[in-house]
């Protein structure tokens, strides 16, 4: 049978076996719910301000080099397979070009400091 | 007649199994969809047991590491702990903050649940039988034998982020929020090198098949892909959220982070998504650079094998863990962006051209094994020095950077000595 619709029901049986502790847990755990206990949690204090918050450029940086490395890694994966069965060097130098260029890239990520931690 | 190991008692089972549906008179398709159902059921119930066994085995471990006996009150030796801890979960109220999104907040444990098991599809636990598919078992002793096995296990990985980012964002909680967007940061990075280094590891097998990278070793590639171990085990171990990357859960620093609001079972979920998916990482790094299920002595069957070695990289996994302090969330990011990636490229490049320059030497892995494995070992420690001796050279600077900023503020602004005349007389 083919893998993937193994996969598929592996999603299906694993969610259902992951589901029972949670009704058993809704069967068994006592529910009292009060407004004290409901409040969201903040050290102990009263909440103020805004509950979803604006999130910082840098984290766009990140995702934004995660993407670009994985686009590239998305291209060495077919070449990484064909690799034992090359019987030139071009394929390889080809290669050594792209992740040259990448490098390239990171290196000016680097010193242009979209790497800091803001 | 295929040769069925007569010591195996999973395959034994397995093929009785067969021929008794056979003989009921179910087609071959059925049966194979039943099989599918429960071979998915073992997976599922296999994850959960390991997770049971290793909430036990960390807190003994970590109590040793320590100098201290840990759990040892429920059972003997403290093994009913888990069952312990279970019922304490599931009978703890579960809350739900105000203004939560509901569906997501309770969806979000699942996802997370699920995201991690997942993996354990394609591991694969013991070699292929050799039998007919009708009435023997065909196929290696694993979920299912895709031929894109690696592949997938990166792919359902980056599931989890998905769980992270509902979580934090439905608990109606800035600082649920800010954890997780801290926490996605951290598992996308710690993705790069990851992918990197298991390309490196897919060019010189040639293959991303989980079984025919067992069988693809013989020299366990443990020894010529040292640095590329080492940088998958390492992201592994920051994917998982495990110390010493643990910042954006921890409880001194976020107080939980991204599952803040979450009580009972549902954080008990995600504790497991987290402890499955270091054990997955485990038998991914065991498959791929320890020989899988091959071991010395034939009696033994071959998943047995695969479970000790899964839990010796286990236990250096706990034992980095208990070792090593914290690392703050800049320390993480630089780690990753300034020394993992670099290296790992470096590492890619440097196979990629070895490789190829030793198998037209005739010295590759197919023709010569050990030899080849030498001179990439030996390439391995070349590179690991070099990488070091320059993280080395990179602190000094730092720290002469740092120590010259404070000297040079001393100097700016120095403190005013108090004496007996200028301080305030007390009590007046």
């Amino acid at each position: 049978m083919d893998g993937w619709a193994f996969v598929g029901i592996f999603v299906v049986v694993g969610a259902a076996l992951l589901s029972v502790p949670l009704i058993l847990a809704a069967l068994l755990a006592p529910r009292k719910p009060n407004p004290i206990k409901s409040e969201t949690y903040e050290c102990g204090i009263e909440t103020y301000g805004d509950t979803r918050v604006q999130f910082k450029a840098q984290y766009y940086v990140y995702a934004l080099m995660f993407a670009i490395f994985d686009i590239e890694t998305i291209f060495l994966l077919p070449w990484a397979i064909a690799y034992q069965g090359f019987r030139t060097i071009f394929p390889l130098l080809e290669m050594i070009v792209f992740i040259l260029i990448l490098v390239g890239g990171l290196a000016y990520a680097w010193r242009k400091g979209a790497l800091e931690w803001l | 007649m295929p040769q069925i190991p007569g010591n195996d008692i999973l395959i034994a089972l397995a093929t009785w199994l067969r021929q008794w549906l056979l003989t009921i008179g179910l087609d071959p398709a059925s049966i194979d969809i039943l099989m599918a159902v429960i071979r998915a059921l073992l997976l599922g119930t296999l994850a959960l047991l390991v997770f049971m066994l290793i909430t036990w085995l960390e807190r003994k471990v970590v109590a040793r590491i320590q100098d201290r006996i840990g759990p040892n009150l429920a059972g003997p030796w403290g093994l009913l702990q888990p069952i312990a801890d279970g019922i304490k979960a599931i009978t703890k109220e579960d809350t739900t903050p105000d203004g939560a999104d509901v569906t997501i907040f309770n969806a979000s444990p699942i996802v997370a649940g699920v995201a991690a098991l997942l993996v354990y599809a394609v591991i694969p636990f013991g070699p292929n039988p050799g039998g007919d598919c009708a009435g023997t078992p065909c196929g290696p002793l694993t979920g299912t034998d895709m031929s894109i096995g690696l592949f997938y296990i990166l792919a359902v990985g980056a599931v989890s982020l998905i769980a992270v980012l509902m979580a934090g964002w439905s608990s109606n909680n800035k600082y649920a929020l800010l954890g997780s967007f801290r926490a996605v940061a951290e598992l996308l990075s710690y993705e790069v090198p990851q992918v990197l280094s298991i390309t490196a590891m897919v060019m010189i097998a040639g293959t991303m098949n989980m079984t025919r990278l067992v069988e693809v070793q013989s020299v366990p590639f443990i020894f010529p892909l040292f640095v590329t171990a080492l940088v998958f085990f390492i992201s592994g171990i920051a994917e998982s959220g495990r110390s010493p990357f643990d910042l954006v859960e921890a409880e001194s620093e976020i107080v939980a982070g991204y599952h803040i609001e979450y009580s009972g079972m549902k954080f008990s979920l995600f504790f497991l998504g987290e402890f499955v998916h270091a054990f997955a990482v485990c038998a991914v790094v065991t498959t791929v650079f320890l020989n899988g299920w091959v071991g010395p002595f034939s009696f033994v069957p071959p998943w047995i094998w695969f479970f000790i070695k899964s839990f010796a990289v286990f236990f250096v996994m706990m034992w980095i863990k208990f070792t090593m302090p914290r690392f703050r969330i800049d320390q993480l990011m630089a780690f990753n962006w300034k020394f993992l990636v670099p290296v790992s490229l470096v590492n890619l490049l440097v196979l990629a051209v070895l490789d190829t320059v030793l198998r037209m030497m005739g010295l590759g892995r197919a023709a010569n094994p050990w030899v080849w494995g030498l001179i990439l070992f030996a390439a391995n420690l070349l590179m690991l020095f070099i990488a070091l001796w320059a993280l080395g050279r990179a602190a000094r600077r730092t720290r002469s950077t740092e120590r010259r900023i404070v000297a040079r503020m001393d100097d700016v602004t120095p403190a005013a000595p108090v004496t007996a005349a200028s301080a305030p007389a007390a009590g007046n």
